[in-house]
């Protein structure tokens, strides 16, 4: 009987659960929405802010009660942006480092991480140890001296100086051999069987699969290109060699005074544009490297 | 190995990648340590002959000068307000991505897109934002008091002089924390939200036929189960937070500062950079060093601390 009587309380209980549940389960998706919307937001606002006030008049940007739409399209401030900011120059600077060092760098960790996955030679692994050990020096430790070194060798001034420096990345190394890994031996022992050479081998079978790492080793160093600000403001700020993203907080340090801020606005749209378009055509490179990476270019 | 004869094959397919690692890797190692030992290196004196001795001498030099203590307050400051801040705001982002259907990718995207951003051009918008167009602290010579004010001013409250001549200090960081959270989130949603979706469902299975109450699946299976990634963004998040200083120089340009304090927000990595034009290579030394030692220590805890709470 009172066996009986507590199946009923414990059924009338869940009911009770289970209409309180259907009453939070609506209230709590809400909610959630609501918190992802706001955050949203709060992301999205300064580029959306970017790109209205970029352009505005001059007149329109400062008034004391702001406006969220342009009243008047200004597209001119793009172009007095590229003036102004000699964005022209920059870009084509930029580029050609960019290209130069994703290409060489390219070259440089194939080779080495062919070497590392599918060569055999005395103190490999110590080797490859000792290059993941650097990785755990911040590289300011290594500007110091590397400032000095340039300076000894006559490289102020120069693209070389944007370049070399930084073509060795120990970590692009340790992702591409990760990646050759686990490409079967039985390949390349039916390569060497043909009469194949390691060279050949390298280039026609390893790169062609490990395509996929490549890229995403392509995009971040030409994104960490696009993005360098330290080491071009230290050895190579003249004009002739300036990056964009020096020439772009060069061209506009001033913060007070006549700034003509809707100008401003549309040189820093302008140098972010290149980076959306290549997120928006290749996110699954970017987000795949980023997220084993942890590191900003 | 069939290889064995041919070693110096190998030898060929490194040979770029070691040149160029002993030149701008290996060297720098050995020789900052060197320098940062040279008391009082400076490479003008050196080249005008004048020999250094072996001593401690730059390393007081750094941890006396006033500017170490202030770089080391601004360092540190930003560090231990934007790195639980990003990382609790990326938790509860990636938790709340990973429980819905609709929307989801969309919402993802977004939150993905300060990472592919420059963060000195976005740092010029963002002091856009705060700006205030007119003279700050007088109201009716204001033309503008930048977005950031409007809003406040919209929600009843005051105008605040955020990073113009005049501005406080406490001004300053808050948007420095704002911008740098702003910039730290991607990366901790995607690593998060990576984890997330790598927990088992049955987990939370289990929960639904007990049903639990969901803030205790959150702390009880959602947390422990995400410790080792919490773990990871928060480490990397010192990390970063320590070598702070394009950020600063986005928002407030290459004086680090507002107009009428320059260098009140350096870092220091900007201190380590500032002392390269002047030559003054131990000094620098000897401070990049001090920076790997403080940035060691703080892993180190991290990870002391993550030993005991990651589970599993």
């Amino acid at each position: 009987m009172s066996e009986n009587k507590m199946k009923v309380m414990n059924a009338r209980d869940m009911g009770r659960v289970r209409a309180l549940q259907s009453i939070t389960k609506p209230l709590v998706i809400a909610g959630t929405y609501a918190f992802l919307l706001l955050m949203a937001l709060i992301v999205l606002f300064p580029f959306y802010w970017m790109i209205i006030s970029s352009l505005k008049s001059l007149a329109e940007y400062k008034m004391s009660v702001p406006t969220f739409w342009p009243l008047q399209i200004v597209l001119q401030n793009y172009l007095d942006a590229f003036t102004t900011a000699k964005l022209g120059r920059l870009f084509l600077n930029t580029a050609y480092v960019g290209l130069m060092s994703t290409l060489l760098s390219l070259v440089i960790t194939v080779l080495t991480a062919f070497a590392f996955a599918r060569l055999e030679f005395k103190g490999k692994n110590a080797l490859f140890a000792a290059l993941l050990a650097t990785m755990m020096i911040p590289g300011e430790l290594f500007t110091i001296t590397n400032y000095q070194t340039i300076y000894i060798f006559g490289w102020q001034k120069t693209f070389t100086v944007l370049i070399v420096p930084f073509l060795v990345s120990v970590f692009y190394i340790y992702l591409l051999r990760q990646n050759f890994l686990q490409i079967p031996n039985e390949l390349y022992l039916a390569a060497k069987v043909d009469g194949t050479s390691d060279f050949k081998y390298l280039w026609k079978v390893m790169v062609p699969l490990a395509l996929p790492t490549l890229i995403s080793i392509t995009i971040l160093k030409m994104m960490g290109a696009w993005n360098s600000y330290v080491w071009p403001r230290l050895v190579a700020n003249d004009d002739a060699h300036a990056m964009i993203t020096n020439g772009l907080r060069n061209a506009f340090t001033d913060t007070s005074g006549n700034v003509n801020y809707p100008v401003q606005m549309a040189a820093v749209a302008i140098v972010s544009a290149p980076l959306f378009l290549v997120f928006i055509f290749l996110r699954k490179y970017i987000m795949s490297g980023v997220s084993r990476s942890g590191i900003k270019g | 190995m069939v290889e064995s004869k041919h070693q110096w094959k190998a030898w060929l397919y490194l040979a770029p990648a070691i040149v160029l690692l002993l030149v701008f890797t290996v060297w720098p190692i050995i020789n900052t340590v060197r320098l940062a030992f040279l008391d009082g290196y400076n490479s003008l004196a050196n080249v005008g002959g004048q020999t250094f001795t072996f001593g401690v001498k730059n390393f007081l030099d750094v941890v006396n000068s006033t500017d170490f203590f202030k770089c080391l307050k601004n360092t540190m400051l930003l560090c231990v307000l934007t790195v639980p801040i990003s990382t609790l705001l990326a938790l509860l982002i990636a938790v709340a991505l990973n429980s819905i259907k609709p929307l989801q990718k969309v919402l993802q995207t977004i939150f993905f897109l300060p990472y592919v951003t420059n963060s000195i051009a976005i740092g010029m918008v963002f002091a856009a934002m705060f700006n205030i167009i007119g003279t700050p602290h007088i109201e009716r010579l204001i033309q503008s008091k930048g977005i950031v004010n409007n809003i406040i001013e919209a929600f009843g409250g005051t105008h605040i002089n955020w990073i113009n001549q005049g501005s406080e200090y406490w001004a300053n960081i808050v948007v420095m924390v704002f911008y740098i959270v702003w910039n730290a989130l991607p990366f901790k949603i995607l690593v998060l939200l990576g984890g997330l979706q790598s927990i088992n469902k049955q987990y939370y299975d289990a929960a639904k036929v007990d049903s639990t109450p969901r803030w205790r699946v959150f702390s009880k299976i959602t947390v422990p189960l995400l410790s080792p990634m919490i773990a990871y963004v928060v480490i990397t998040g010192f990390i970063g937070g320590f070598k702070e200083y394009t950020s600063i120089v986005g928002v407030f340009g290459a004086k680090m500062g507002p107009a009428h304090d320059p260098g009140r927000l350096n870092t220091i990595v900007g201190m380590i950079y500032d002392a390269l034009p002047q030559s003054n290579y131990g000094y620098a030394s000897a401070a990049a060093l001090i920076l790997f030692g403080i940035i060691f220590v703080v892993t180190m805890i991290n990870m002391q601390v993550s030993k005991k709470r990651v589970h599993y």
